[in-house]
């Protein structure tokens, strides 16, 4: 866990940098509720060990605070720390035995409860000047806007200007989708300590790759292309630090691929014709459900058996 | 809108009757025939679903029970004989009357009897300890404390005592369904009949180790010495393997075993007064010299008739009258 | 040939073999030694002497108690004191015979002497008979007597022996040492094995960490040059001297679980049986000396040892011979420290496959707290087996045996390496280990159920 903590923290910092205090105190109220919800829990509720110790809670703060807009009032981030402890993690029986990605979980009930407030992607002031102007809303949203009304695609990269190298280094959006290259280097860094493996954001990431390019080669007027998809709409963050979460992804490696590629055509369903532009939430949501039935028909290879 | 929610309402309506019809015709289509039997015995079963009887839960016995031409092989020991009466009469079989029994915990190594020669720090599980090595304590054979009969026990009967290490058995919570002696590596829980107003006398230890290995690992063990068996009157003490064991249906409860027992391994319970062993050992002495005293006469009397034949095998009858009495 | 190493899990202990620089130290004899009955595998041995009788050091005191047993001689020259129960190292009684020590007078049978005999004997059956009366068992761990691995089913063809010189484990020397100081002898023993097998070709595995070791025995195979024997560099890795683990690193083939490395055309002996095969068959020397390491993690190098004792010396002599217990030591082990039992019982005896007495210090052996497995998978990820520790572990706290048979609880070889690698310090192994003596219970049960009814339908 503390490993997840360093990975993250490249695209904390950035995050920070970029939106300033009102960033800083989303991540403090996100953390800190969610670690004292889930000591309070533990001790009277189920007056059980804390578990505090372990670092999930911390973990699954960050996670929750960088699925979330700094415009945000800290009192929702506060209700999606208690849905993502109090509801998602603590009743399943605490860390190790929740079906579905708290953090994910908390995002998803705010995004269903708060619309307005979790799409109003208004910049905050941060300590460093941006110089594109960041738009009140992230690229996905307002390319679906475009399309609903009509436009093309072309259009709307004439409008913004979104080149591959702005993404890389900022798009309005929350703190876990600002910076790609930090989340991968933080990736990178698990990836070395060995504290995961690769195949779950390979096979996500590919499968997105691959149904952007079928799409965009049919009719790029309408669909986006691989590169967009993959560096926008929090598809990162999803790949690489929350479908990657060990409890609520399969066990086996082929599982892992499986899994990946269910999260990778859902997202892109539900970008592509479905009412939210993002996606990613939804989408490892729903293949959190298949992994129990994914860790029943997938085991490793055993030894000395066919 | 009004048409709206109208049109909602049918449509469930109609999806819920459409659904019930399903369920029913598929209710009806798989409908597996039972014999209602087996329903019948069932309610009558304590329910506890503890598998004391052997078989996975009490409508597995049920059903064994309805398949079965006899109940000689199946037995509830939570519910009893009431039960098994109960179930007797709805299937039409007989059963003979089983005594009530109780869980014993055998074992007397108490923190102060058996001191820990070496320090255990794995798995808090008997089953686990056991197969690492022979316990913490010098006794190979002794309870092991680490409590996996209490987790057994479904009924609560069962907790550890923090002062002695040792289970202690709540007889009235105990159904003795035998959970805990399964449960145990060491096969120290036995179940035992219950006795008159719970009164029974027991040996509280398992240990087969020669007399002075198993005293030096534990002040109360049995050390097979023999002395009960000698003792009892009733040919209910056996020493087999160093360790004397008394058959609980021979046993007439007089207590001698246990006054005369010099490492205090045989424990008597819920008897309502405490044992003077001095007056027992007192009557055993006294009952002893008079026996001694028959036998010399028997053996006079035989001397003095030495030459008919008959007479002598008549004096013979005393000595083996005693001989039983030591058996 | 590269390095080798097997296909699947295993873990990287640090080696911390601190002992590795001390030569062989002849250990001598107590007033006393307690000679088990039950030191190899399978049936224990069946006591030959009686009490009072007088023994000379190499001679027969117990002879095998069933097909998979072994002869049992006495280390020393003596009295036979008594033959009763005794504690072993667990604990637990088990037949001793005990033997006061007067003199060392050998068995004049036995070559004492130090010249090396290269000269093979050409009858294969007096080599195994020779392997038999000498009581050699496997002394890599199992203590499986030698004689039957050596002499296949009809129909099983051998075509590799692999000499396990991997030593694994952490922190043990002794085949390290005898592969330094003794590496002929153990070439030669090789040799025999292979003749005694058939000719097939011969590989002697050591892992990296060996370098010197690896120098020595190359050395020996080339001086001697028997044919078709060789040396292989394995990568360090654990449990790299695990047999299924050597096989597949040397051979690239993978016994089918329930079967025998013959049937995949292997036989795996250890460095040490190899030179107590040498001794058995060249100079007619019984099991009875085997070489243990005194070693622990915070001990200073002066006072680790490299001992050559007699089999049947307590454990409290050769402690006491090293200079006590050390103040630092929690947990005493014999064996290495992923495999090795804890020391509960110090009175306990020496036996053939006793390898050493290490000390380790509270901090190397505290057990954490046990938290929820967050099913990270790294217990699935060491297992040499391509087992799935965490699914057994739940399934065994279910005790559904049928599950656990199905996903190979019997298969584990309880090297470790998920209780080593698991975060949330669950007791994996502990309870797996449980879990495969039911699943065996059911297996073997079913099978004696099957040919009762075989035999059955026979009548």
């Amino acid at each position: 866990m503390r490993d997840v903590i360093i990975a993250l923290c490249p695209a904390i910092l950035i995050s920070v940098l970029v939106y300033g205090w009102a960033e800083l105190l989303v991540l403090a109220v996100s953390v800190l509720s969610c670690v004292l919800l889930e000591w309070a829990v533990t001790r009277w509720m189920l007056k059980k060990p804390s578990t505090v110790g372990d670092l999930s809670a911390v973990v699954t703060g960050l996670l929750l605070a960088m699925n979330l807009p700094s415009s945000i009032p800290l009192w929702i981030v506060f209700i999606g720390a208690v849905v993502a402890i109090c509801v998602a993690k603590l009743p399943f029986g605490g860390i190790g035995q929740n079906v579905f990605n708290p953090a994910i979980t908390g995002r998803v009930f705010l995004l269903i409860s708060f619309p307005a407030q979790m799409t109003d992607w208004t910049p905050t002031p941060g300590f460093i000047p941006v110089t594109d102007a960041v738009s009140g809303a992230t690229p996905l949203s307002v390319l679906q806007e475009t399309l609903k009304s009509g436009g093309t695609i072309s259009q709307f990269l004439e409008a913004n200007d979104y080149t591959i190298s702005s993404l890389i280094w900022d798009v309005g959006a929350s703190a876990g989708e600002l910076s790609a290259g930090a989340l991968v280097i933080g990736f990178i860094y698990l990836l070395i300590r060995r504290v995961v493996k690769p195949w779950i954001p390979i096979s996500i990431l590919g499968t997105m790759a691959l149904i952007a390019a079928i799409f965009h080669g049919i009719n790029p007027e309408i669909y986006t292309g691989a590169g967009l998809n993959l560096m926008t709409g929090g598809a990162l963050l999803g790949a690489l630090f929350m479908a990657t979460d060990y409890v609520t992804s399969p066990m086996s490696d082929l599982g892992g691929i499986i899994y990946g590629i269910g999260i990778g055509i859902i997202v892109m369903m539900i970008r592509y014709f479905g009412s939210y532009p993002e996606g990613m939430s939804f989408a490892i949501l729903l293949m959190n459900c298949a992994v129990p039935l994914l860790n029943m028909w997938f085991h490793q290879k055993k030894y000395g058996r066919a | 809108m009004t048409q709206t929610i109208i049109l909602t309402v049918a449509i469930l309506t109609v999806l819920g009757l459409l659904l019930a019809l399903i369920l029913f015709w598929v209710a009806r289509k798989f409908k597996v025939e039972e014999d209602p039997r087996i329903d019948e015995v069932e309610k009558v079963m304590p329910g506890a679903n503890c598998g004391g009887c052997g078989f996975a839960g009490c409508r597995a016995f049920a059903d064994a029970a309805v398949k079965a031409t006899n109940l000689d092989n199946q037995y509830c020991p939570v519910g009893g004989d009431e039960v098994m009466q109960k179930v007797a009469s709805i299937l039409g079989f007989t059963v003979a009357k089983k005594a009530p029994q109780v869980a014993v915990v055998r074992c007397n190594g108490t923190c102060a009897n058996r001191p820990r020669v070496n320090e255990y720090d794995g798995v808090q599980s008997c089953r686990v300890k056991a197969a690492l090595y022979s316990g913490d304590t010098g006794c190979s054979y002794g309870c092991l404390g680490c409590g996996d009969c209490v987790a057994a026990c479904q009924f609560g009967a069962l907790s550890m005592d923090p002062v002695t290490g040792l289970p202690v058995v709540d007889e009235e919570k105990c159904t003795a369904c035998g959970a805990c002696t399964k449960a145990c590596p060491k096969h120290i829980i036995e179940l035992r009949a219950k006795g008159p107003r719970g009164m029974r006398e027991y040996v509280s230890c398992v240990n087969k180790d020669k007399g002075p290995v198993a005293k030096k690992a534990c002040a109360a063990a049995c050390i097979g010495c023999g002395l009960c068996a000698k003792t009892c009157q009733h040919g209910a003490i056996t020493v087999t393997d160093n360790v004397a064991y008394i058959d609980f249906t021979k046993c007439k409860l007089c207590r001698e075993c246990e006054a005369v027992c010099p490492t205090g391994a045989i424990h008597g319970v819920n008897f309502p007064k405490e044992l003077d062993k001095d007056a027992v050992k007192k009557r055993i002495a006294d009952r002893k010299a008079k026996a001694a005293a028959a036998a010399k006469a028997a053996a006079e009397a035989a001397k003095a008739a030495a030459e008919p034949v008959q007479p002598a095998a008549a004096a013979e009858k005393p000595v083996e009258k005693k001989e039983v009495a030591n058996g | 040939m590269g390095k080798l190493t097997f296909s699947m899990g295993g873990v990287h202990p640090h080696d911390s073999k601190y002992a590795r620089g001390c030569a062989i130290e002849e250990l001598p004899l107590p007033q006393t030694v307690y000679v088990s009955m039950a030191q190899h595998l399978g049936a224990p041995a069946k006591p030959v002497v009686a009490v009072g009788d007088t023994v000379k050091v190499g001679q027969v005191l117990a002879e095998p108690g069933g097909f998979i047993s072994a002869f049992i001689h006495s280390p020393a020259s003596g009295t036979v004191k008594s033959i009763a129960p005794r504690k072993d190292l667990a604990g637990n009684p088990v037949m001793h015979i005990e033997i006061a020590v007067e003199g060392d007078e050998w068995d004049p049978a036995i070559d004492r002497s130090a010249d090396l005999v290269t000269a093979i004997p050409e009858d294969r059956t007096a080599i195994l008979d020779r392997i038999k009366a000498c009581g050699v068992v496997g002394l890599g761990g199992a203590t499986f007597p030698a004689h039957v691995k050596l002499n296949p089913a009809p129909g099983k063809v051998a075509e590799c022996l692999i000499i396990n010189g991997a030593e694994c484990e952490p922190f043990l020397t002794s085949d390290y040492r005898i592969m330094i100081e003794r590496p002929k002898e153990i070439v030669i023993g090789a040799a025999i094995m292979q003749k005694v097998l058939g000719g097939c070709k011969c590989v002697i595995g050591i892992e990296e960490n060996k370098p010197e070791a690896i120098a020595s025995m190359g050395a020996a195979v080339a001086e001697l040059a028997y044919p078709g024997i060789t040396v292989q560099t394995l990568k360090k890795r654990y449990p790299q001297g695990g047999e299924k683990q050597l096989i597949d690193a040397v051979m690239k083939r993978q016994v089918k679980s329930g079967g025998l490395p013959i049937d995949v055309g292997a036989v795996v002996q250890n460095v040490a049986t190899s030179l107590a095969v040498y001794e058995a068959v060249q100079k007619n020397k019984p099991l009875i000396t085997n070489v243990l390491t005194i070693t622990g993690d915070k001990m200073p190098v002066e006072k680790q040892h490299n001992y050559l004792f007699r089999i049947g010396v307590p454990l409290s002599f050769v402690v006491e011979q090293a200079g006590g217990v050390p103040d630092f030591a929690a947990k005493m082990i014999s064996g290495g420290p992923m495999m090795g039992k804890a020391i509960s019982n110090l009175d306990a005896a020496t036996v053939k496959g006793s390898s050493s007495v290490l000390y380790l210090s509270e901090a190397m052996t505290r057990r954490e707290p046990e938290t929820n497995c967050i099913r990270c998978g790294k217990c699935a990820d060491a297992c040499p087996m391509g087992l799935e520790p965490f699914l057994l572990n739940r399934l065994y706290k279910t005790a559904d045996l049928e599950a656990l048979e199905k996903n190979a609880a019997q298969d584990c070889i309880e090297c470790g390496c998920c209780l080593y690698s698991c975060p949330a310090h669950i007791p994996l192994l502990d309870n797996i280990r449980q879990a495969k003596g039911q699943v065996m219970g059911v297996i073997r049960a079913r099978a004696a159920a099957a040919r009762a009814a075989a035999e059955a339908a026979k009548k």
